[in-house]
């Protein structure tokens, strides 16, 4: 199964293992990681399961479509590693994907 | 003080339908919600996007959803105390005592909280200094466009809200509109607006920037923005207005005594019903085991919701399940017309 690292804004880290076909969102709220609120659900309209992409990963993993970077407009202190975790899907090629949460959500 | 048998908070889709699950009933219902209109995360986060998981409805909007669930309650005349939030309750013999950020006091033997995720409130600037002029140089919103006239006025945002004001307020102040990347979500024209503004030298555009500090002792100076690459500037400036959309906040219900499983309330899968007697939790907001977050789920919880709501409501009179296909009693209530 691929290994999700979340790592908390102070540093904990938590490395999930996390069935193919769920969202990395998904994969934090079931195992209950700290922070990433996902309020909306999943539907890409709230901007609290946002993330920093590692910097190696950022090419690696599918673009964000315009719905997602429209949305991380909203997010809270969004930079160019910025993604909505509701909106990436786990595969086998994201096996080993590091995301770093963002101090808060909103 | 209002007097009803049941507070309905949140005017969501969920907080809509009960409405109609208690008219039929015979139960009377008053609906609170923070936002200034009706529809809840339908219409504020997506009244556009197409929903096809309402039953009998293959397709439609969260604007036509909430449209026809009005109409679907509008037997009842029900009245919305919309841009309220209720703040406090207290136990008053065998009513509730609720008390909203207005001055609006509602009395009912029966609460029933539907309101998703909690209430929306702007989302605000993350430099520590926002919080200090808040209100005094920092808005989040605008209800006197007459207070920034001949202002130095930055617009952080890239959606409708920003665009519009920075066009509207370029008529009578000196606007910059800073966003994070180069491209702007609102509507098109307006973007094509705002650049050609900008050419003409009646606004200015900054991006890809956000906001690094902001400067001023009891009133905002000037601001620093950073750019994507580092470099920063400085710019004098009398206001600062944010439009990065709204938030959700559980606010003061997480105050109310109930039972909280992080941000959402365990019921029992009977009644709807909390920890507490006579409040209610349906909708988004609400968790037990195998709860889905679906429209169509809070439907199912306020029909149930609403019976229970009658027993504390009309403690002497035998709640009797109808059918409104052939009750006389539920199409009188719903004011159906006999034909002939």
């Amino acid at each position: 199964m691929p290994k999700i690292t979340y790592i908390e804004h102070d540093g904990k880290s938590h490395e999930i293992e996390v069935p193919k076909g769920l969202s990395v969102m998904e994969g934090a709220v079931q195992n209950n990681v700290p922070g990433i609120d996902a309020d909306c659900g999943g539907s890409c309209a709230c901007a609290t399961c946002h993330v920093y992409i590692k910097e190696e990963w950022s090419d690696k993993i599918p673009k964000k479509e315009s719905a997602e970077e429209d949305m991380i407009d909203m997010a809270f202190e969004p930079n160019k590693f910025s993604r909505l975790t509701c909106q990436i899907t786990v595969t086998d090629e994201l096996d080993g994907l590091v995301v770093k949460m963002p101090s808060k959500q909103g | 003080m209002i007097k009803t048998d049941v507070l309905v908070i949140g005017a969501g889709p969920v907080g809509i339908f009960v409405v109609q699950q208690l008219g039929l009933i015979g139960l009377k219902a008053e609906v609170v919600d923070n936002l200034d209109k009706i529809g809840g995360q339908c219409i504020e986060l997506y009244p556009d996007k197409p929903i096809y998981d309402i039953p009998a409805l293959p397709s439609c909007t969260g604007e036509s959803l909430t449209k026809n669930l009005l109409e679907q309650i509008k037997p009842f005349k029900t009245n919305f105390h919309l841009n309220e939030r209720v703040q406090e309750i207290s136990k008053e013999e065998n009513n509730w005592k609720i008390k909203t950020s207005g001055t609006k006091v509602f009395v009912a033997p029966n609460v029933i909280i539907a309101a998703g995720v909690g209430s929306f409130e702007p989302r605000k600037f993350s430099v520590k200094e926002a919080e200090k002029f808040e209100n005094n140089g920092i808005y989040y919103s605008i209800k006197d466009k007459t207070l920034f006239k001949k202002k130095k006025i930055c617009i952080f945002g890239g959606g409708d809200s920003a665009l519009d004001w920075a066009i509207e307020l370029s008529k009578f102040a000196e606007i910059t509109l800073v966003h994070r990347r180069n491209e702007f979500r609102g509507a098109e024209h307006s973007a094509t607006t705002a650049r050609q503004l900008e050419k003409e030298g009646k606004l200015k555009i900054k991006t890809p920037f956000h906001i690094e500090s902001i400067e001023g002792d009891k009133k905002i100076t000037g601001i620093t923005i950073k750019h994507e690459n580092g470099t920063v500037e400085k710019l004098p400036t009398d206001c600062v207005l944010g439009f990065f959309g709204l938030i959700m906040k559980l606010g003061p219900i997480a105050e109310w005594g109930l039972n909280l499983d992080k941000k959402t309330i365990p019921v029992s899968t009977e009644s709807f019903q909390t920890n507490k007697e006579g409040i209610f939790a349906i909708g988004d907001i609400c968790t037990y085991p195998g709860k889905l977050k679906l429209i169509l789920s809070g439907f199912h919880e306020g029909a149930l919701a609403a019976r229970a709501c009658f027993k504390l409501a009309r403690p002497n009179e035998k709640y009797r399940f109808e059918f409104t296909t052939t009750s006389k009693v539920l199409q009188g209530r719903l004011g159906v017309k006999k034909s002939d």
